[in-house]
């Protein structure tokens, strides 16, 4: 429980810093911090209740889409500024490394099999974004034909 | 006089366009961004075609299209967002077109980065926040922050002298390759393996990643397969490098 807390807020202190690195605006950074912690919560009690790793990447890489287009809409900035530094703890590092050194040393066949992780974890995430797109445009038709400000505001957009 | 204006639009929606692109937006949102300045300056019908090396624009009813080559391409969110910003503002009617195009050089010309000693010391949070959270391997948290910002620091240079990123990167990830290994030689760190893990991830290409899956989901395939390549030599580089002095110990 302890390691779980302490993963969490070196989480939140990654995802801002890499934040930096990229140059996001200042008052981004914060909230994509935020978005970063709460994915990697979902994705770490996913892989403590043994759904394994394809199911944990996809449902974190979900919650980032979704909320990262929240928090894009709440303060009218494009939406890479929060979903790409919330990203980073997904980031196959350990299994990329594990391939490199693998196929470096010529233990071909584990190298490729790490290399078939680093697949199963990008087609995931991959497939989360998708979805989270899918449920960002949902909501928008919907918000649309509710509320009488969005579809003021949207009714230029080409794409609703 | 109706030319004019609309050659002042072209010129200032394909700057816009292009700082977007330079600077690491997805496509879509610059074709969105070019046809709503486009809508709002008055040429609903204007068609664009946007790739990440180049921005072609025409306007309904004129004769010439207009191209945009971009030439260099860096990371930098936050001119993405102030570009958005001022798109939205022109939408609005708070700036005129010429407001804009001032704007946008003014914004082109003069970066706000964060200052170089936050962007270090960043680069060696990354590194040693990543390495505890991937590995659980809190003994080397510290020396894994060192080594990280030395290699974010290398990049940054050798990509300011060289401005080849591919190069950079290889070179940096091999200088991390050594670092980490003469730290365990020396006792300062326990895992080689780990340290180096969490080093490299301040040079993972997140944004050409992103951008690539984001692109070829929304069906500008060009675009999307040319960033996927971007990223795929950011990584090969990033690997080769470290496979170079494994394989060299």
């Amino acid at each position: 429980m302890l390691k779980l807390f302490a993963d969490l807020v070196l989480t939140y202190i990654g995802t801002v810093t890499f934040g930096i690195l990229l140059n996001v605006p200042r008052r981004a950074l914060n909230l994509g911090g935020w978005i970063g912690t709460l994915s990697f919560l979902a994705y770490r009690l996913c892989m403590m209740a043994n759904m394994g790793i394809a199911v944990a990447n996809l449902l974190g890489a979900l919650i980032i889409g979704i909320l990262s287009m929240q928090a894009a809409r709440y303060k009218r900035m494009p939406v890479i500024n929060f979903n790409i530094p919330a990203l980073v703890p997904f980031v196959p590092g350990g299994q990329a490394y594990q391939m490199i050194k693998n196929f470096a040393l010529g233990n071909v066949s584990e190298a490729i099999s790490f290399l078939l992780q680093v697949a199963i974890i990008a087609g995931s995430i991959a497939f989360g974004f998708l979805l989270a797109e899918m449920i960002n445009r949902m909501q928008a038709k919907l918000m649309v034909m509710f509320s009488s400000r969005w579809s003021h505001e949207n009714r230029n957009n080409p794409r609703l | 006089m109706t030319n004019d204006q609309g050659h002042l639009m072209i010129k200032t929606a394909l700057h816009a366009g292009r700082i977007m692109i330079e600077n690491g937006s997805e496509v879509a949102r610059v074709s969105d961004t070019i046809s709503r300045i486009a809508a709002n300056a008055g040429y609903p019908d204007s068609k664009v075609y946007v790739t990440i090396t180049g921005i072609m624009m025409s306007v309904s009813g004129e004769e010439n299209a207009q191209i945009e080559p971009v030439v260099s391409r860096s990371i930098d969110l936050e001119k993405i967002t102030l570009v958005n910003d001022l798109s939205r503002h022109f939408a609005e009617h708070k700036i005129t077109l010429a407001q804009f195009e001032e704007r946008l050089t003014d914004l082109d010309q003069h970066s706000r980065y964060f200052p170089f000693w936050l962007q270090l010391v960043s680069a060696g949070l990354v590194s040693g926040t990543l390495e505890v959270v991937f590995r659980h391997n809190y003994p080397d948290f510290l020396v894994t922050c060192i080594i990280g910002l030395i290699g974010w620091w290398i990049f940054y240079v050798l990509n300011r002298l060289a401005k080849i990123r591919f190069l950079s990167e290889f070179l940096a990830s091999a200088v991390i390759g050594v670092l980490a290994l003469l730290a365990v030689k020396y006792h300062l760190g326990t895992n080689a393996d780990d340290i180096i893990i969490g080093c490299v991830m301040p040079l993972v290409p997140g944004v050409p990643l992103t951008n690539a899956v984001r692109d070829i989901l929304a069906g500008d395939l060009v675009s999307g397969i040319a960033r996927g390549m971007e990223a795929l030599m950011s990584a090969i580089a990033i690997g080769s490098g470290i496979a170079m002095i494994l394989q060299a110990v």
